[in-house]
């Protein structure tokens, strides 16, 4: 009777639905401990204003889980992430430019929607152009593009830096915080807004699914199979984009941790699917922020940013699968 | 192309004497001193630096088999930078050449951590290897930050980082006579990166005990990497973008390539500090913000020029 | 029919495939033979649409490889390459499974299943179904790819140095797969080869290719003699006739 247990609940757990479903149990459980624990004043109230984060968890999990793994397919490549186009970079230029234009109290004035129109649209502009002025003509290739992009967020990175050097130290406080990914009290139209991009986004991507894994096979084999791959890799592309332009208007550079999520959801997964992977990813970034965000509150006291916290814990349980036994 | 690099870099020692006094000619005790002291010891700095951070990054792009590492993939980056705060806090009074070894202490150590953890990645996933060193370099980073945040370090690193060249002179660059005894180390040994770039059973085939070299070539690019941190601070771009562009140019040959890739790397750096300091004499632009925007515009046109021809 | 009309490719300076026009599509065995780059791996790139001729035209069964759907291509044409590196950790059922995706789309029928079984029991795959890809030789892997090839059940199917790293019984019965899906599923195969022998045992017709050009194509026993064995390879191979058929001898 106990060896049945022991053989049935391994093989049980090499199915992919099994594993997501225990994922899927660990952010509930977590995201019940982030509502309902360490309340000072009303349930209620502290629900609401706390449900309003987990909501844009939600949104950023997806938008930067899905990204980063159909990225990796794209490219082919898993050390990647989309940040690699320019898109950290490029915010951080939009946001100093503008403080630079209307100085700090101009651009902490601003409605808020049309800032996020604005960086959304110039975002997703910008990778737009890239990608059909590299991809779309007769010589296209993704190393190009990428390199060309390494090149453009270099550029915009050490253009920021001139230019911040020029603000004064008030303007460029203002500029650091916005740089500094922030999760708590979304503004709830934005969130709405962001929601709405980035699940149109996934309504195409859903469909593209199959044809995403026969990519996993590269270019050449792709085509054989079928796949249109300009079209293929242009429209992932334009999903990628925007998904990454909503999240990172909405609460800053983001991207960070779709490395450390991506790779553990190949390896946690038990498949190479895409059916798997992404949502695997989505509910590891899930994971990542919640826990991420419940270190800061109740064990750091509010000390340190959501990102130093999920480098550090992201970072080192990778390190930690690896000297356990080379994970794959 | 290599002989003109060579001949416009000396053009550029000559120019940078200018920037004083051209009197050097005539025997002026103080010009000859500022050459001495200061010009002679900057100009090869930046050739060393170009040279040493290309040659870096090829190495890393070979061993590891992906075009989008650079040397910083490996972590050291941030230890030295962990390094560097630590200094702060614990001996802020230090002089420069001590804590310049002390940082490079650090890295160093991070490296041997670096090389201890890859030991378990199996051969197969060689992707696995940058991933380590982004990771560690993450999970350091982390702590680096969070310290430098609690203790209002942030800016003080940030200036550290950012590459500059102002304050090198005799007394202050030799670290980089390290980085040159790296660069030899790496030309004697490009063939066996080669052959390691090709796989596992490829090169053990050919005699070579594939860790060992892989550890080397870490060990090179660490070494390297920490030297030039720790005297002119981050350079974007010479790691992986210049070794991609020689790539597309001539090749994967690594022996071939490394010339190349010095050139190019040393030639680019010396030119991108003539303009940092010429643009708005005599205050100096930081390099990296020169090489970032210069480095940009050349290096869009060295890769875009070639799309009309087939690759 | 696949017919190439003064098909060109160029890379750099060199010329790769010179004007070549030729047909393929009446035999059901077609080797092409020749010294490495003659052309002849691109010649398989430009009809199966990986590369962009640079002058001269495809077509597959009237379909301009250029402008055709690639879906309908796919499931007319298909191309085994040379090398087959795939990153993902897949197993050999998971490969095979592939090669149904021109038909299904990733849904796969009970036809599929059929084909995907067929294709593996052909190749002798069966023991190594669930076995991931890098855990198997060079050899078996090679097989995995055929099966995949196999199972998209294509009327035209290229083969690109099928054999390599095979051993001897699998080489052999490669060769008389192919053999098979010609003479039984009515396929049309065109198989890169590098032992002529084989070439010459199995084929209907050999195409024979030298720097980019087609200097021979006819039957067996035209191209299997001296003299137009040193034309293509540009050494003496002496032919010996050895139970009716030609055998080349080139060992010493």
């Amino acid at each position: 009777m106990s060896t049945e247990v022991l053989t049935i609940r391994p093989r049980l757990w090499r199915r992919p639905q099994v594993r997501i479903i225990a994922l899927a149990a660990v952010v509930a459980l977590l995201a019940a401990v982030y509502l309902f624990t360490g309340v000072p004043g009303s349930l209620l109230f502290a629900a609401k204003v706390r449900g309003l984060t987990i909501a844009a968890m939600a949104v950023v999990a997806v938008a930067v889980g899905a990204s980063t793994v159909v990225f990796h397919t794209i490219t082919q490549n898993r050390i990647l992430t989309p940040s690699i186009m320019g898109f950290d970079a490029f915010y951080g230029l939009i946001t100093t430019v503008m403080v630079f234009a209307f100085g700090a109290t101009g651009f902490l004035s601003a409605d808020s929607m049309l800032l996020w129109i604005l960086q959304v649209g110039v975002m997703v502009a910008f990778s737009v152009v890239l990608f059909t002025w590299l991809f779309a003509g007769k010589r296209r290739s993704i190393h190009l593009m990428l390199l060309v992009g390494i090149v453009l967020g270099t550029f915009f990175r050490s253009f920021t830096e001139w230019m911040q050097r020029m603000l004064d130290p008030l303007d460029f406080q203002v500029v650091t915080d916005a740089m500094f990914a922030s999760l708590t009290r979304p503004d709830p139209t934005l969130l709405a807004f962001t929601a709405t991009l980035v699940v149109a986004a996934c309504a195409v991507l859903v469909p593209l699914l199959p044809q995403l894994d026969v990519l996993t096979l590269g270019e050449p084999a792709a085509v054989g199979l079928g796949i249109d791959h300009r079209r293929l890799v242009m429209t992932l592309f334009l999903v990628v984009s925007i998904m990454v332009a909503a999240s990172t208007a909405l609460v800053g550079p983001i991207l960070f941790f779709g490395l450390i999520v991506a790779n553990l959801a190949y390896s946690y997964s038990g498949s190479f699917r895409h059916r798997w992977t992404l949502p695997t990813a989505v509910l590891l970034g899930l994971v990542c922020l919640l826990g991420g965000q419940l270190v800061i509150e109740r064990l750091l006291g509010w000390n340190g940013t959501l990102s130093t916290v999920i480098e550090f814990a992201g970072g080192a349980f990778f390190l930690y699968l690896v000297l356990r036994k080379g994970a794959r | 192309m290599l002989l003109v690099a060579l001949a416009a870099v000396s053009l550029f020692i000559g120019a940078s004497s200018e920037v004083t006094v051209s009197g050097v000619a005539s025997g002026d005790d103080e010009a000859l001193f500022l050459l001495a002291a200061s010009r002679i010891p900057r100009t090869v700095a930046l050739l060393l630096v170009g040279a040493a951070l290309g040659i870096a990054g090829l190495i890393m792009q070979m061993l590891v088999r992906n075009k989008f590492v650079e040397p910083s993939t490996t972590g050291v980056t941030e230890f030295a930078t962990l390094g560097m705060m630590t200094a702060l806090v614990l001996w802020p009074g230090m002089a420069i050449l001590p804590r310049m070894a002390f940082v490079s202490l650090f890295a160093l150590a991070g490296t041997w951590v670096f090389l201890r953890i890859i030991r378990f990645v199996p051969v197969r996933t060689l992707v696995l290897v940058p991933l380590v060193g982004i990771m560690l370099g993450g999970v350091v980073g982390a702590v680096t930050t969070f310290f430098a945040y609690r203790l209002d370090l942030l800016q003080a690193l940030g200036q550290w980082m950012q590459g500059s060249f102002s304050s090198v002179m005799r007394g202050r660059y030799e670290f980089l006579w390290i980085a040159a005894v790296m660069m030899i180390l790496a030309w004697i040994a490009a063939d066996r990166f080669s052959v390691i770039g090709l796989g596992e059973e490829f090169a053990t085939n050919l005699g070579l005990n594939y860790r060992r070299v892989v550890a080397v070539g870490m060990i090179v690019i660490a070494v390297i990497t920490a030297c030039v941190l720790v005297t002119a601070g981050v350079l974007p771009f010479l790691g992986l973008v210049v070794p991609n562009i020689v790539s597309l140019m001539i090749g994967d040959n690594v022996r071939r390539a490394i010339p190349w890739v010095a050139g190019l790397g040393a030639g680019f750096v010396v030119a991108c500090d003539l303009v940092a300091r010429v643009v708005r004499f005599p205050y100096e632009m930081p390099l990296s913000v020169v090489v970032g925007i210069v480095g940009a515009g050349l290096f869009l046109w060295l890769l875009l020029r070639r799309r009309g021809r087939v690759h | 029919m696949i017919v190439l009309t003064g098909a060109t490719k160029r890379y750099g300076g060199s010329t790769v495939l010179d004007d070549v026009t030729t047909s393929f599509g009446e035999e059901g065995v077609v080797s092409l033979i020749g010294p490495n780059g003659a052309g002849k791996s691109t010649l398989f790139g430009l009809v199966g649409r990986l590369i962009a001729a640079d002058a001269g035209s495809v077509s597959v069964d009237d379909m301009d490889v250029s402008s055709a759907p690639s879906g309908d291509l796919a499931r007319t044409l298909a191309v085994l390459r040379q090398d087959n590196q795939i990153a993902a950790r897949l197993t050999v059922q998971d490969l095979v499974e592939f090669g149904r995706f021109p038909h299904s789309r990733g849904r796969l029928t009970s036809v599929d299943r059929e084909k995907i079984d067929e294709a593996i029991a052909y190749l002798s795959l069966e023991d190594l179904r669930t076995r991931f890809l890098d855990e198997l030789s060079g050899g078996q892997r090679q097989r995995a790819f055929i099966a995949m090839v196999l199972a998209q059940d294509t009327k035209y199917v290229l083969l690109d140095e099928p054999l390599n790293n095979l051993d001897l019984r699998h080489m052999t019965e490669i060769m008389k797969l192919i053999r098979r899906m010609a003479d039984e599923l009515g396929k049309r195969v065109i198989v890169v080869l590098h032992d002529i022998n084989f070439a010459a045992t199995y084929s209907d017709r050999i195409v024979a290719m030298r720097e980019g050009r087609i200097i021979a194509d006819a039957s067996r026993d035209e191209i299997m003699r001296p003299e137009v064995l040193r034309e293509v390879y540009d050494t003496d191979v002496e032919v010996r006739q050895i139970d009716g058929r030609p055998v080349a001898l080139y060992y010493a």
